[in-house]
């Protein structure tokens, strides 16, 4: 009896210990360094300030702010238009095929992102695919470069994070009751008005669930802007990378971090009264 | 017909996917230096590689910390998932709710959190931090894994366990981690390519006495594109297409 409890403990004190050590205290620090003044000598003075956020209420990182959020939230709209009808199509397919299919999304899901960043300067160069692709059809007459550009920074947020927005929808579209869509049918629902009243609401969870998992990592995404951007659009990312390892300014990162956090914990919290409402647990989510 | 419909609406999206690594892969081959245009076939870009002792070395130490974290990961993934499964005990939800905010936190978040965690403990980036930070980032991963194989089987396989006087170490020794094994490898092939795949987290905690292989190509693709970057992933594609192969397998015994 005394082993079991052993057990119950180690395995609870262990987990406890180890997020309380590397989750918890981390995001406590940022949070007492953000409070804190610059030094040259030691990074940082402990001494209590407001210069960290008096550096991020400053119009120049608000504006690094809004076009992040503009960069992320179009990035995640592009998403989902192209995950929607694909993981949609995909989970409604009656083949054997399915697991195979499935299976080459996840593929570039976790082949390396730098890699695949890496790889789309071969289509978005002078004399790239896509330049080559629109000379042919006649749509430009020279060739064109899109590297550096918004456009280079939109595709590359897209093309690293679609598997992230194809994952949930598509498990929210497996779980959906085909009865439902009939009975929607039979009750004289065009398929438009089925969609829009069951399919839309029911697949809602995977819809938001996708939309997070795309959202928030390109918020915070800094070498895909660094890549094909040029660094031309600094987004929040490449503010607080800079702060921390160029110009040294801990207090002002860790503020900026500390604003990511927030964002992160509204949204999350947006998440799960959601998902609440929509009568799903949270719990164990969408991978 | 309808087929054809599917096949339009799935195409684009594969096409997206996976043209520019096929056209990456195309050119690791590539006799032209400057890669624009096709030159013929070559494996030179592959031998040089090889000769690159800064690139090597750089691949073995991604390969030692993405084992090491992949493994450490899933052991204290496992027994986290089987406490939160088992156990009602205070706190519980607070631990879950932590999880998931450490599986959500931007990378770049995390990355700064842990180096001043390091920093003020007195810890040189390099080696152990990475390590640290690369366990921390993978263990809600193996957590969700192994939790929802967990959620998926008989409780009274447990209880039936726990009549015959199994303790709670022989009950999990022998009939919980038997039942979860193909998660906990699959868990484990996530955290080695999850680790593998970070570029943010790392580029905070190591330090110039430690490269790891994407801060090696994040250097060397800022500098412009490099022919051996391109054999370099074209090899990374390819360990990555093996690794899903194998996790998918093991987990298609699921049902």
């Amino acid at each position: 009896m005394n082993n079991s409890k052993l057990f119950k403990r180690i395995s609870i004190g262990g987990a406890a210990f180890w997020l309380a050590i590397f989750a918890l205290a981390p995001n406590l620090l940022v949070l007492a360094a953000s409070f804190l003044t610059r030094d040259e000598a030691s990074l940082i003075a402990p001494v209590l300030s407001l210069d960290g956020y008096g550096a991020i209420f400053d119009p120049v990182f608000l504006g690094v702010l809004g076009k992040s959020i503009y960069l992320a939230a179009g990035s995640t709209l592009l998403c989902l238009l192209a995950a929607y009808p694909f993981a949609y199509t995909l989970a409604r397919m009656k083949t054997r095929f399915r697991p195979l299919l499935l299976m080459l999304v996840m593929i570039p899901f976790w082949t390396n992102s730098l890699i695949r960043t890496y790889a789309l300067v071969f289509i978005l160069k002078s004399k790239g695919l896509l330049s080559t692709a629109l000379l042919w059809l006649g749509l430009i007459d020279k060739p064109v470069s899109f590297m550096y550009t918004e456009t280079a920074v939109f595709i590359g947020m897209t093309y690293t994070l679609l598997p992230f927005m194809i994952l949930p929808i598509f498990s929210s579209v497996e779980k959906l009751d085909n009865r439902l869509l009939e009975a929607a049918g039979d009750l004289g629902a065009s398929k438009y008005k089925t969609f829009r009243h069951v399919t839309l609401p029911l697949t809602m969870p995977g819809i938001i669930a996708g939309c997070m998992m795309v959202f928030l990592p390109a918020l915070g995404m800094f070498y895909i802007p660094d890549l094909l951007g040029g660094g031309k659009n600094l987004l929040v990312g490449n503010f607080i990378k800079n702060q921390f390892l160029v110009s040294r300014n801990w207090p002002a990162g860790a503020a900026a971090s500390v604003v990511l956090t927030m964002l992160m914990l509204l949204l999350m919290w947006g998440y799960h009264l959601s998902a609440k409402r929509l009568g799903k647990k949270t719990e164990g989510t969408a991978l | 017909m309808r087929v054809l419909w599917n096949t339009a609406r799935l195409l684009p999206v594969y096409v997206f996917l996976y043209l520019p690594l096929a056209v990456l892969i195309t050119f690791s081959f590539n006799s032209s230096k400057y890669s624009t245009a096709w030159k013929g076939f070559t494996w030179q870009w592959y031998t040089k590689l090889a000769a690159n002792s800064q690139l090597v070395e750089a691949a073995l130490n991604s390969l030692t910390i993405a084992t090491l974290a992949a493994s450490i990961a899933s052991g204290l993934g496992v027994l986290l998932a089987v406490a939160l499964f088992r156990y009602r005990f205070k706190g519980r939800d607070m631990m879950q709710a932590s999880l998931f905010v450490v599986m959500m936190s931007p990378d770049i978040v995390m990355g700064v959190s842990l180096l001043l965690l390091f920093v003020a403990v007195g810890m040189s980036p390099g080696f152990w931090p990475l390590l640290t930070a690369h366990v921390t980032f993978c263990i809600p991963f193996v957590t969700a894994t192994v939790y929802s194989r967990l959620k998926g089987f008989d409780p009274h396989l447990i209880e039936a366990a726990e009549d015959l006087g199994a303790g709670e170490f022989r009950t999990f020794r022998h009939v919980i981690l038997p039942m979860i094994m193909p998660a906990v490898l699959a868990g484990w092939l996530l955290s080695f390519t999850l680790s593998m795949d970070d570029v943010i987290i790392s580029f905070f905690v190591t330090g110039p006495d430690f490269e790891i292989l994407p801060l090696r190509i994040f250097a060397m693709v800022k500098m412009g594109v490099k022919p051996d970057v391109n054999a370099l992933s074209a090899i990374m594609v390819g360990i990555t297409v093996c690794c899903v192969f194998v996790s998918h397998l093991l987990m298609r015994k699921r049902k």
